[in-house]
C-alpha cells in the first residue's frame, strides 16, 4: 500500500491553485468538474509527476472552518512538504508575500517552519538533514 | 505575584520552555510542543504544556498575544527582575578577605 492522494481543505480552488502552483511551485494534474461550483483539482510535485496527488478540496461542509481556526490559532499545519533547504525557501516566500507562523527552527534532525496557505490552512516545510 | 513566579519556576517543564521562548519570541503552542518534544525528549501531551503555559502566564512570565487567526506566546522578564532585586543591596561590601 501506498499514498495516494492527500487533501487539503480551501476556501477558494482558484486561488489556492494559483498558491500551490505559482508560490509552492507544485504543477496541476487532475482537473474535473464537478456540479455548478466545484471541481476535482489535483495538484503534483514537479520532482515527482506520479506521486501522491494533492487534492485541493473545497471546504463547503460545516464542521471545516472550525476545525481550521482551532488548529490555525494553535499553530498547528495541516501537513508537511519536503524541500531542499528551508531557510532559503522563507526567503524566497517571504519576498513573495507569504505570510509565516513560524520562521526556521532547528529541530535536531530537521529544519521546520509553518506558512500560511492563505485559503485557511497552515503548511509545515520541513529540511531532512 | 512572587509567590506565583516561584512556583512557575519550580518546575523543570516550565523552566525549558521558558529557555525555548528566550531563544525566539513569539512560538505558537505548536512550535513550543515540537521544541519539548525533539530537543529534550519531553514526549508530553498538548494539554499538558498548555497548563504549564497557563501557569506561566498567571505569573505574568509569559504573555499570549493573538495576531489575526494567530495565538503566540512572549517571555516576560519583568517579574524575574523584581526578584532579583528584591535581595540585592547597593552597599553589598566590594569582595571579602
Amino acid at each position: 500500500m501506498k499514498i495516494n492522494l492527500a487533501s487539503v481543505f480551501v476556501d477558494d480552488q482558484d486561488k489556492a491553485l494559483r498558491f500551490y502552483t505559482e508560490v509552492l511551485g507544485f504543477v496541476k494534474k487532475t482537473e474535473v468538474p464537478l456540479g455548478p461550483e466545484h471541481r476535482w483539482l489535483t495538484v503534483v510535485s514537479p520532482e515527482d509527476p506520479d506521486g501522491t496527488e494533492l487534492v485541493l478540496e473545497p471546504d463547503a461542509h460545516p464542521v471545516v472552518k472550525p476545525y481550521q481556526n482551532g488548529l490555525v490559532a494553535d499553530g498547528i499545519p495541516h501537513t508537511s512538504f519536503a524541500v531542499d533547504d528551508v531557510r532559503a525557501e522563507y526567503e524566497r516566500m517571504q519576498a513573495l508575500g507569504v505570510r509565516f507562523a513560524q520562521a526556521p527552527v532547528d529541530l535536531g534532525p530537521v529544519i521546520t517552519a509553518i506558512l500560511d496557505d492563505t485559503c485557511g490552512n497552515l503548511i509545515q516545510i520541513a529540511q531532512y538533514k | 505575584m512572587a509567590d506565583d513566579v516561584f512556583k512557575a519556576l519550580a518546575d523543570p517543564t516550565r523552566r525549558r520552555i521558558l529557555d525555548e521562548l528566550a531563544e525566539r519570541d513569539g512560538q505558537s503552542l505548536f512550535e513550543i510542543c515540537a521544541r519539548l518534544a525533539t530537543k529534550h525528549g519531553l514526549g508530553l501531551s498538548r494539554q499538558a504544556i498548555s497548563q504549564h503555559l497557563a501557569v506561566l502566564e498567571a505569573a505574568d512570565l509569559v504573555r499570549t498575544r493573538r495576531d489575526g487567526r494567530y495565538k503566540f506566546h512572549d517571555l516576560n522578564t519583568e517579574p524575574l527582575e523584581r526578584i532579583l532585586t528584591r535581595w540585592l543591596r547597593p552597599d553589598a561590601p566590594e569582595g571579602t578577605p
